[in-house]
């Protein structure tokens, strides 16, 4: 019975640490601070009319690109296996409660519908990334990366084949095509196949996605903080010794991807509902978005909840602002992008900096003495 | 680690150096305008903004700054979206050369109103989320109508947008039903199910064939668009549809599964309502197991005769229900190929003639409602709204174009065979 006397040393460091806040708790709060000080900055900036329609437009997908990159972060930083299905996830989430709000367009209220929304897209998120996780998770490294993406495409090619339509008999399913759903005239089409779906109404905004930042960061932050969290940790870190103390290795990998996936399916929801039309192109849930979800995460700190909200954002908006180089945008963001993770991670990079950190302290001391 | 910066800042210098030199090329392109004087603010601003990079411009930017000399009564703003880079470039590319061109004639005749004509064409990379984002460049730009998007999927998402701000949207070739929901939204192409169902009607009541097998793209909204209705008109026509073989985009090489499932059937004509570059494939995978037959197809098909490495041969007898075919010989089509292979050096494709007819309308849209510099989006676009219903245009892809409330325009489709190697008309 090794768990109550963990939960007593828990205990007791909270004690110690009852007198100040502890380095965590700090490290947290500014990065809360950080969202909500730049979400009261781009509101008074839009506000007073600062901010381009370029930028406003993009403040939505900032919210979604940095909810999945927080998502897949708790996978590869804290579960330390490499998924790169993430966009599927994202993708059920999206196609869930895009049907869902097209079903309901009529009946329900605008946030009602978006919060029902919310919960059907973070759960089908997870009960797929639970089905997903079964077989995935006895799979180890490299493995692991190329099921998740062959998980990833499986699920945009059934999203593909998908007919879903609703009328007053109910509702009508189909894999081969709109014809076979026999729908009355009068009926609704939800899916529609490659077509996807259409006419979804328009509910994400600035202010959501910025609360469901900050209700991803609560969940994540704290997940890693609880006990559950410190066991997946301790799995990441030596399996064999973590199961040596009686740690359940396949249930705490299970709750830590099942949580990612419900968190990239919130992404998803977000992202379903800034455009009226969603198709499960290679382009937005494909492997290549999976593999940018997965840089926004290696650029910010495998590991790092706040690098990953800043090279979440950052990379998002590269592109845009390069727009007035045309076609060579492509190639300059990929110059940039190869120059931004030398200098973060290079080895050498890494020892200039802190060369220059010191630098700049001593230089601060020195004042001090004069 | 000085090694490191050192060669770094070399390989941005060498990058520079070359975009400055692809740079210079265009230069002289847009130099030939030379009224370039008479910039606008925004205009200015812009090349402030991106000043550094002001040279590097590549031809479409440094274009749609060019303005020529009797600017007197302002400039009219026309915002492109499309795909200029991934794998939908083609089309992009081409609607952008093509409604450039057109914008290059008004100018040269005076313009609309006595407007100058801007065209400013941003990248969607044929992804909605990225459309919506050059839409909202466009907007930061100024612009007052909109000239896209290409790809369907982009234009519903634009759409959605443009309704909300007020702006007029006329779209050169999203096809997809859903492009034109809003009422401020207009298009040039057919729509999907248009197509499919003048197919059907061709093909029945010419009787080409009675035994009908059909291989569609299902991953595509274009293709499944006109599979769907040409299946739904079928029905009364005196045909029958022996074989549906489908395939997707991750799957698009191999065709004799369902070459074969179409030869056992025995059909005696193939429908392939898809893009020419799989129908190319088909035609030689056909041709090697010695399944004779007549393929029929929609503009789509357009461009099979560009296509590299082509055994141009095959394609013999291959009919087509196209708006455009760059070997008519009208005077409008003839100019306008011979301006296009000038400039770009390529035969236009449908696209960039859908392209060219969009600009014209919106031309012939804002003379209709008056439109002048100084009015507000929302009025433009409710004038350009009403102007619609009442112009007629003589476009390249078809004569005597209207259009009504609902956006479609009613154009009578035209039907091409190929015969020793040229479109030749039906």
């Amino acid at each position: 019975m090794a768990w109550p006397e963990q939960r007593k040393g828990t205990r007791m460091e909270m004690k110690v640490n009852k007198s100040r806040i502890s380095k965590t708790t700090k490290n947290d709060l500014i990065t809360y601070a950080m969202v909500i000080l730049t979400y009261i900055v781009v509101q008074v900036l839009v506000s007073t009319g600062h901010v381009s329609s370029l930028v406003q437009g993009l403040l939505v997908p900032f919210c979604t690109y940095v909810i999945v990159a927080v998502a897949l972060n708790l996978t590869v930083g804290i579960l330390g296996e490499l998924s790169l299905g993430h966009a599927g996830f994202m993708c059920v989430g999206a196609f869930a409660s895009a049907v869902f709000s097209l079903a309901f367009k009529e009946a329900l209220p605008g946030g009602v519908r978006f919060f029902l929304a919310l919960l059907i897209g973070a759960a089908a998120a997870a009960v797929v990334g639970f089905l997903v996780g079964i077989p995935v998770l006895r799979l180890r490294g490299d493995y692991l990366a190329i099921v998740t993406l062959a998980f990833g495409e499986i699920i945009k090619n059934i999203i593909n084949v998908l007919y879903l339509g609703v009328d007053s008999k109910g509702l009508h399913f189909s894999m081969k095509d709109a014809l076979s759903l026999h729908m009355e005239e009068d009926g609704l089409m939800l899916i529609k196949g490659a077509q996807g779906v259409t006419g979804t109404p328009n509910d994400s905004n600035f202010t959501v996605g910025v609360v469901l930042i900050l209700v991803t960061l609560f969940i994540v932050l704290n997940f890693i903080h609880s006990r559950t969290g410190r066991a997946v940790m301790s799995i990441r870190d030596n399996r064999i010794a973590a199961e040596s103390v009686g740690i359940n290795v396949t249930k705490y990998k299970l709750i830590a991807f099942t949580v990612s996936a419900s968190l990239a399916g919130v992404a998803g929801v977000l992202y379903a509902h800034n455009l009226s039309t969603l198709n499960a192109l290679p382009k937005n849930f494909g492997y290549n978005m999976s593999i940018m979800i997965l840089v926004f995460v290696v650029l910010g700190g495998i590991g790092n909840i706040r690098g990953s909200i800043i090279a979440a954002v950052l990379l998002t908006l590269l592109p845009e602002v390069l727009r007035g180089l045309s076609d060579y945008r492509m190639l300059i963001y990929s110059i940039v992008l190869i120059v931004m993770m030398i200098f973060n991670w290079g080895p050498n990079a890494i020892l200039f900096r802190k060369r220059l950190k010191q630098k700049i302290s001593f230089g601060r001391k020195a004042k001090e003495e004069v | 680690m000085k090694k490191r910066m050192l060669s770094l800042v070399l390989a941005g210098v060498m990058t520079a150096s070359l975009l400055t030199g692809c740079g210079g090329s265009a230069g002289t392109d847009a130099g030939s305008a030379e009224g370039a004087a008479e910039e606008t603010t925004e205009a200015t601003e812009e090349t402030t903004a991106a000043d550094e990079t002001a040279e590097a411009e590549p031809a479409d930017d440094a274009a749609a700054q060019e303005t020529t000399g009797d600017s007197a009564g302002g400039t009219f703003k026309i915002g492109g979206v499309g795909p200029l880079t991934g794998s939908a470039a083609v089309y992009g590319i081409a609607t952008m050369n093509g409604s450039q061109i057109a914008v290059d004639e008004i100018n040269a005749a005076g313009g609309i109103n006595g407007m100058t004509v801007e065209l400013n064409f941003q990248d969607d990379e044929c992804d909605a989320e990225k459309s919506v984002n050059a839409y909202n460049t466009l907007k930061d730009w100024g612009v007052q109508v909109i000239d896209g998007a290409v790809t369907s999927a982009c234009s519903i998402a634009v759409s959605d947008k443009t309704a909300q701000d007020n702006i007029f949207q006329l779209t050169p070739s999203g096809s997809a039903v859903d492009c034109v929901k809003n009422d401020n939204a207009f298009r040039v192409c057919f729509s999907d199910p248009n197509q499919g169902a003048a197919s059907a009607q061709y093909i029945g009541e010419h009787g080409l064939a009675s035994k009908i097998a059909i291989i569609y793209d299902s991953s595509d909204v274009y293709s499944s668009g006109i599979y769907e209705k040409f299946m739904q008109e079928s029905e009364g026509q005196s045909f029958e549809v022996v074989a549906t073989g489908a395939f997707t985009a991750d799957n698009k090489t191999d065709f004799s599964v369902q070459l074969q499932q179409a030869k056992d059937a025995g059909a005696e004509l193939v429908f392939l309502p898809i893009y020419y570059s799989e129908a190319a494939l088909i035609l030689k995978q056909a041709s090697d197991m010695g399944f004779d037959v007549t393929f029929f197809g929609c503009d789509g098909l357009d461009g099979i005769l560009g296509v590299k490495n082509f055994d141009a041969s095959l394609a013999e007898g291959v009919m087509l229900l196209t708006p455009f075919a760059a070997d008519a010989t009208d005077d409008l089509t003839v100019n306008f190929v011979t301006t296009y292979k000038e400039k770009f050096n390529e035969t236009p494709n449908q696209f960039a003639a859908d392209g060219y007819d969009a600009i014209y309308t919106i031309k012939a849209a804002a003379e209709k409602a008056g439109i002048t510099a100084d009015m507000s989006n929302e009025e433009i676009c409710e004038a350009m709204k009403t102007a619609m219903t009442e112009i007629t245009v003589d476009g390249l892809t078809g004569d005597g174009i209207t259009w009504d409330a609902s956006g479609e325009p009613t154009k009578a489709p035209k039907a091409v065979v190929i015969k020793d190697g040229v479109y030749t008309a039906m």
